[in-house]
C-alpha cells in the first residue's frame, strides 16, 4: 500500500491494528512478522548455534566508567578545591548549613532541647506537647479550608498519638518541616532564573527529565558518600528528590500567566524585581502551591529510602520492621506514615485552593483580628506548663495507647494457615507459567539483536533523531555491562506493567460511565496515590513473602493508578456528539465502547500506561529489598557499600529504559493523534 | 479649533515580527514590499506608521482583527521594540530612554487600559488600583485615600474589598479604569477595553468614558474594532490595514471622503445623522423669505433634525464668530436621515 519506509508504512503498536480494520501488508508490518519469527528461533535454538559474545557481552570489552567515577569521586573528597576551600570543606559546610535547623525542628517537636553529650544529655526544654501539636494543626485546617478539613487533621494526627507512634511521627515531621521549604525555595529560585533565562531552560529541562527518571538510590549513593551516613544526607537526598517537580511547575505557572498581566505591570512601572514579586509570582500563585504539594508528597515518598542512609522516625520503623520481619510493627509505622502523609496532603492542597475571603479586614485587638494564631500561642503555652506538673499534658499516656501489632501479626498467621495452600498454589502457577518463561525469553535474546528492534521501532515511529537516541542509551547500557540485569528489569517491570495496565484498564473502562462508582473509586485511587511506595512492600511480604513474584505485585500496586485514571480520563473525553451519533446509527453499548469510545481514549490510555512504566521502573530498586536480582538490586548494593560507580552506572541504565519507553510511547501517541485527528 | 500641542507623535515606526528583522530592515533599500516580507518569512504588524495625538483629544485606532492594533499601541508604550522608526512624547525620544526613564515616564505619566481587564487576581479592588501607586512607594494612607477616590469616580464605592472574581465584567474594566487612572496619567492608552463586554454593559461603559474624559481631559489613544464605538468617543480616527494607516480624520471627513473602498466598507452602515455636522450638508445662504432660526456649523444633523423638520422655512448657519455662513433646508437633513447621497 505505501512506498514509503516509515511515516504512512506499518506500525508497531497493536492499538493501531483496533483502530484501521483489516490488515494490510507493508514492508513494515513484513519486518515484525519476521522478527517474531527470528527472536522465535533465538529463544529455541540460540545457545546451540549462537556465539557466546552474543549472549552475553564479554566482560573485557566493556568500559571502564564505574572505576573511573570512583577514581573521580575519591579525588573529589580527597583533592578537589573550590578556589580556597577544599570539596570537603565546602560539604561539611553544607552540611553544617542543614544540620541545625534540623535540630532545632526535632528538638521543638520531638526531643526537646538537650544539653550534654550523647545519652547523658539532659532535657532542658521539652518539646512542644502533643495536645499543642494537635492544636497547631487543626487551627491550620480551619484556616485553610473548613471545620472538616480541622477534624480530619486532628485525627489523624490524634491517632498518632494514641496508636503510639508519637515520638517517631514528630522526628520525621521535624524532617518534612525543614526538607519541605528548602525544596520550595531552592525550586522556586532555580524555577524563575528558567523563566528569566531561556538558555536555562533549555539546559534543565533534560536534567529534570533524567532526575525524575533515574531511581533515588542512584543519587542517594553519592550523597553518601559525600555526606556520610546520618540525618543530613538523609535530608539532602529528600530535598534533591523533591525539587524538580516544583522547578518545573514554577516555569511553566510563570510561563502561563496571561501576558496582559505582565504587560499591566511594566506600564504601572513596575521594576524587575517589582514585577516578578508583585505581579508574576503572586498571580502564579495557584499553579506554584501544588508544586508545594508535590513537594509535600514526594518529600513523605522518600522518608522511608531516607531512613536508609540514616534518618530516623516513621521510616526507620517500617525499614527495621520489615528487616526483621515483624509484619505488625511494620503496618502500624506504615500505616502511620500514611495517616501522616494524608493529612499533610489535604493540608496542603487546601492551602493551594484556599481564596482569600472577600470583605473588609477585621480592626479592633490582637484577639479579634487573629483568634486562631492567639488561642494557639495560649494552648501551646498553657500546656507547656502544664506538662511540667502533670506529665500527661506533656506526653501522651502509654498506658492510654493501643497497640494493633499483635492483631496485625495474627491476621497474618491465620491468613497464611487458611490460605496458606491457595496463594502458593497461585504463587506457583504464575511463576511457572508466566513469570519464568519470560525471564527465560528475554535473556535468550542476543543483545544486538534487542537493540537493532528497538531503534529500528524507534525509526518507524519518529524517525532517525529517535532512532540514534534509543540506539545510543541502549549501547550505554550493553558498553558498561549492565545488559543481563537490565533484561531482568524489563522482565519485571514489562509484566507487572501489563498486568497494571489490564487491571487498570478494566476498570476504568467500568468505571467512566458510571458517575457514582467513580467517586467511591477515585477516593481510593487518591489514597494509593498519596502512599509512599514502601507500604506496599508490607501486605505484599506478609503473605507472599520475598522474591520475584512479591516484588511483581508490589509494583503492580504501585503502577496501577495512572492506568485508571487516565482511562477514565480518556473516555469521560470522547466528544458527546460522537457518541450521540453511534447511537443514532444504532450502536449498542457495547459497540459504543469498543468502537468510539476506546479507538479515541486510545492516546489518553497509552499516557497511563506510559506513567505505569514510569512508576514500575521508579518502584525496581524498592523491590531489591525483598530480593530481586536486576539494576535495583545492583543500585541497592551499591549503596550499602557507598560504591558510586556502580550505582550511578546501574541508576543511570533505569533512567535509560525509562527514557526509552517514554519517548517511544510519546511518538506513538503522537502519530496516534494525528491520525484521529485530535488536538496534543 | 486652536492649535494645541502635540502630546505623542510616531514617525515611520515598524514592527516586523519573525527572523532577524533588524537585519532584514538594513539590508533592503526603501520600502519593503509584502512579499519580500514573506520570502523572508517576516509578518509586518506595523508598517510605516506615522500618527500624532493632540493634548486633549481621543485619538482612536481602528481596523479588523489582526489588522496590528495591539502591536501599535504596544510600540507607542514601547512594551515591544519597534523594528525601527522614532517615537516622541512631549518631545522626548521614547525609543533612547534608558529603562530607568522608561519605569519614571510610565508611573507617572502613562496609563493603560486592557482588552481582558489584567486585573491582579490576588488583590482586592482596592488593592488592585493602589497598584501602581504602590510600586512607586507612595505610602499606604495616601495610596489608599487616592485608590478611593478613583473608585468612587467609576462608581464603585462600596466594592473596595471585593476580589475581581465576585465582580461583573463591567465591572471588572471599572476597577482597569480606575487603576490606570489612579496616577493621574497624561497619556492614556485603552486596548479594545470595552471588546469584552455585552453590547448593553458597553454603552453604558463608552457614557461613562465620555463622562470621564469630559471631567479629565486626557490625551487618549483608544483602541477598537467597533466603528459606531469610534465615531462615538472618538476625534479623530485612524483607521489600520495589514499594519499600515489607512486614512485619518475626523469621522465626518471619513464618512464623506473615505480615502478607499476599505474604509468606505467601514462608513457605508453608520448613522450619518450622527456623524455629518451642518456645514457638511449646508447650502449657500439665499435671502428668501428669511430663516426660521439658526444652527451652529459644528451642530451634528442628528442633534438638529427636528427642529428643521418642523419648520417651513430653511435655518441660517452660523459660524463660531457669529458670521452667518449658510443655510440649511428641510430637504437636505431628511436627506441624511433617509440615507440618500448628498446631492443626488
Ligand atoms: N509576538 C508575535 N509574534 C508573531 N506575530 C505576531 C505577534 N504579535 C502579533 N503578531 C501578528 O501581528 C499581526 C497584528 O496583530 P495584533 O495583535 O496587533 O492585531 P490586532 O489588530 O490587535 O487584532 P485584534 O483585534 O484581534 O486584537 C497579526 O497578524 C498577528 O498574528
Ligand atoms: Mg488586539
Amino acid at each position: 500500500m505505501t512506498t514509503t519506509g516509515r511515516g504512512a508504512s506499518g506500525t508497531v503498536n497493536p492499538s493501531s491494528a483496533m483502530v484501521t480494520p483489516g490488515f494490510t501488508w507493508s514492508p513494515g508490518r513484513a519486518f515484525w512478522v519476521v522478527a517474531a519469527l527470528v527472536s522465535a528461533l533465538f529463544y529455541l535454538f540460540g545457545k546451540d548455534w549462537l556465539p557466546k559474545w552474543a549472549l552475553s557481552y564479554p566482560r573485557q570489552w566493556n568500559l571502564p566508567l564505574k572505576t573511573e567515577i570512583g577514581v573521580f569521586m575519591n579525588w573529589l573528597v580527597e583533592d578537589a578545591t573550590l578556589g580556597p576551600i577544599s570539596f570537603q570543606e565546602f560539604t561539611r559546610g553544607v552540611a553544617w548549613l542543614l544540620e541545625w535547623p534540623l535540630n532545632a525542628a526535632t528538638s521543638v517537636l520531638a526531643t526537646g532541647l538537650m544539653s550534654g553529650p550523647g545519652s547523658s544529655a539532659v532535657q532542658l526544654l521539652p518539646p512542644l506537647s502533643w495536645l499543642a501539636v494537635i492544636a497547631v494543626v487543626v487551627a491550620m485546617g480551619h484556616y485553610a479550608r473548613s471545620r472538616g478539613l480541622a477534624a480530619l487533621v486532628g485525627g489523624c494526627f490524634l491517632y498518632l498519638a494514641v496508636f503510639g507512634q508519637w515520638h517517631s511521627a514528630m522526628v520525621t515531621l521535624a524532617s518534612i518541616v525543614i526538607a519541605v521549604p528548602i525544596g520550595i525555595v531552592g525550586g522556586l529560585a532555580v524555577g524563575i532564573a528558567g523563566y528569566r533565562w531561556r538558555g536555562l531552560e533549555r539546559l534543565l529541562t533534560p536534567l529534570l527529565d533524567l532526575m525524575q527518571t533515574i531511581p533515588i538510590f542512584a543519587y542517594l549513593v553519592p550523597i553518601l558518600f559525600l555526606f556520610g551516613f546520618g540525618p543530613v544526607a538523609a535530608m539532602i537526598g529528600t530535598i534533591i528528590y523533591a525539587m524538580p517537580p516544583m522547578v518545573r511547575i514554577t516555569m511553566l505557572s510563570l510561563r502561563s500567566v496571561p501576558g496582559e498581566l505582565v504587560e499591566f505591570g511594566r506600564m504601572a512601572g513596575c521594576s524587575r524585581r517589582q514585577l516578578m514579586w508583585k505581579v508574576l509570582v503572586p498571580a502564579a500563585r495557584p499553579g506554584l502551591m501544588i508544586g508545594v504539594n508535590q513537594v509535600i508528597m514526594l518529600s513523605l515518598n522518600m522518608v522511608i529510602i531516607a531512613s536508609m542512609i540514616g534518618a530516623g522516625g516513621l521510616g526507620y520503623d517500617v525499614l527495621t520492621s520489615l528487616r526483621r520481619l515483624d509484619i505488625g510493627g511494620g503496618v502500624e509505622a506504615g500505616i502511620a506514615i500514611v495517616v501522616l502523609a494524608v493529612a499533610l496532603d489535604r493540608l496542603s492542597d487546601a492551602y493551594a485552593r484556599r481564596e482569600p475571603r472577600s470583605g473588609s479586614p477585621t480592626r479592633g485587638g490582637l484577639l479579634k483580628r487573629h483568634p486562631w494564631t492567639v488561642t494557639c500561642l495560649l494552648v501551646v503555652l498553657g500546656t507547656g506548663l502544664a506538662g511540667l506538673v502533670i506529665p500527661a499534658f506533656q506526653t501522651y499516656p502509654a498506658q492510654w495507647q493501643i497497640t494493633t501489632g499483635n492483631g496485625w501479626s495474627d491476621l497474618v498467621k491465620w491468613i497464611n494457615v487458611n490460605f496458606y495452600d491457595a496463594l502458593e498454589a497461585i504463587k506457583t502457577a504464575l511463576l511457572l507459567n508466566v513469570l519464568i518463561p519470560v525471564k527465560r525469553f528475554l535473556l535468550a535474546m542476543p543483545w544486538a539483536w534487542v537493540t537493532l528492534l528497538l531503534t529500528v521501532g524507534a525509526w518507524q515511529l519518529a524517525g532517525t533523531r529517535l532512532a540514534a537516541l534509543v540506539l545510543a542509551l541502549c549501547a550505554f547500557i550493553i558498553v558498561n555491562g549492565q545488559w543481563p540485569k537490565a533484561m531482568v528489569s524489563v522482565y519485571l517491570c514489562g509484566i507487572s506493567v501489563v498486568i497494571a495496565s489490564l487491571i487498570g484498564i478494566s476498570a476504568g473502562i467500568v468505571s467512566a460511565p458510571r458517575p457514582r462508582l467513580w467517586q467511591t473509586m477515585r477516593v481510593v485511587v487518591d489514597t494509593l496515590q498519596t502512599l509512599p511506595s514502601f507500604v506496599y512492600l508490607i501486605p505484599v511480604v506478609m503473605l507472599f513473602r520475598v522474591g520475584d513474584f512479591s516484588a511483581m505485585i508490589a509494583i503492580v500496586a504501585y503502577s496501577v493508578v495512572p492506568a485508571i485514571r487516565y482511562t477514565v480520563h480518556g473516555i469521560q473525553k470522547v466528544d458527546p456528539q460522537l457518541i450521540e451519533a453511534g447511537v443514532v446509527s444504532g450502536c449498542t453499548r457495547r459497540q459504543v465502547l469498543w468502537k468510539i469510545q476506546l479507538p479515541l481514549a486510545m492516546p489518553e490510555i497509552m499516557l497511563g500506561i506510559n506513567q505505569t512504566i514510569m512508576l514500575a521502573l521508579s518502584m525496581l530498586v524498592i523491590t531489591a529489598l525483598v530480593g530481586t536480582r536486576d539494576l535495583g538490586q545492583e543500585v541497592y548494593i551499591a549503596l550499602t557499600k557507598a560504591d558510586t560507580g556502580r550505582g550511578l552506572v546501574a541508576g543511570l541504565s533505569v533512567a535509560f529504559i525509562a527514557i526509552i519507553a517514554d519517548r517511544m510511547i510519546a511518538a506513538g501517541v503522537a502519530r496516534m493523534r494525528r491520525r484521529l485527528g485530535v488536538d496534543a | 479649533m486652536p492649535q494645541a500641542s502635540t502630546k505623542l507623535a510616531c514617525n515611520n515606526v515598524w514592527k516586523l515580527f519573525g527572523p532577524d528583522p533588524h537585519g532584514f530592515l538594513n539590508n533592503i533599500q526603501g520600502e519593503p514590499d509584502p512579499e519580500t516580507l514573506a520570502e523572508a518569512g517576516l509578518i509586518a504588524a506595523v508598517r510605516a506608521v506615522d500618527l500624532e495625538v493632540q493634548e486633549g483629544e481621543i485619538f482612536v485606532i481602528m481596523g479588523l482583527s489582526g489588522s496590528g492594533k495591539s502591536t501599535l499601541v504596544r510600540c507607542l508604550s514601547r512594551l515591544i521594540e519597534p523594528t525601527r522608526g522614532q517615537i516622541l512624547f512631549n518631545g522626548q525620544d521614547l525609543l533612547t530612554a534608558s529603562e530607568r526613564e522608561m519605569i519614571e515616564i510610565r508611573r507617572h505619566k502613562m496609563g493603560m487600559v486592557f482588552q481582558h481587564f489584567a486585573l491582579l487576581p490576588h488583590r482586592t479592588v482596592l488593592g488592585n488600583v493602589g497598584f501602581p501607586l504602590e510600586v512607586q512607594g507612595v505610602d499606604r494612607a495616601r495610596r489608599e485615600a487616592r485608590a478611593l477616590k478613583v473608585i468612587e469616580l467609576v462608581g464603585l464605592a462600596g466594592r473596595e474589598h471585593d476580589y475581581p472574581r465576585a465582580l461583573s465584567g463591567g465591572q471588572q474594566q471599572r476597577v482597569g479604569i480606575a487603576r490606570s487612572l489612579a496616577v493621574e496619567p497624561e497619556l492614556w492608552f485603552l486596548d479594545e477595553p470595552f471588546s469584552a463586554l455585552d453590547p448593553l454593559i458597553r454603552r453604558e461603559m463608552q457614557d461613562e468614558f465620555l463622562r470621564l474624559q469630559s471631567v479629565l481631559h486626557k490625551s487618549i489613544v483608544f483602541i477598537t474594532h467597533d466603528f459606531d464605538e469610534a465615531i462615538r468617543l472618538a476625534d479623530r480616527i485612524a483607521i489600520m490595514k495589514d499594519g499600515a494607516l489607512v486614512q485619518v480624520g475626523t469621522p465626518e471627513q471619513l464618512v464623506l471622503k473615505p480615502a478607499d473602498d476599505y474604509v468606505a466598507e467601514f462608513t457605508q452602515h453608520v448613522d450619518r445623522a450622527k456623524v455629518l455636522s451642518v456645514g457638511a450638508i449646508m447650502t449657500p445662504a439665499t435671502d428668501g423669505p428669511g430663516f426660521a432660526g439658526s444652527l451652529n456649523v459644528d451642530d451634528r444633523v442628528a442633534a438638529i433634525a427636528a427642529r428643521v423638520e418642523a419648520a417651513e422655512q430653511p435655518f441660517a448657519v452660523i459660524d463660531a464668530h457669529g458670521e452667518r455662513v449658510g443655510q440649511v433646508t428641510r430637504h437636505a437633513v431628511i436627506d441624511v436621515l433617509v440615507g440618500r447621497e448628498l446631492g443626488e
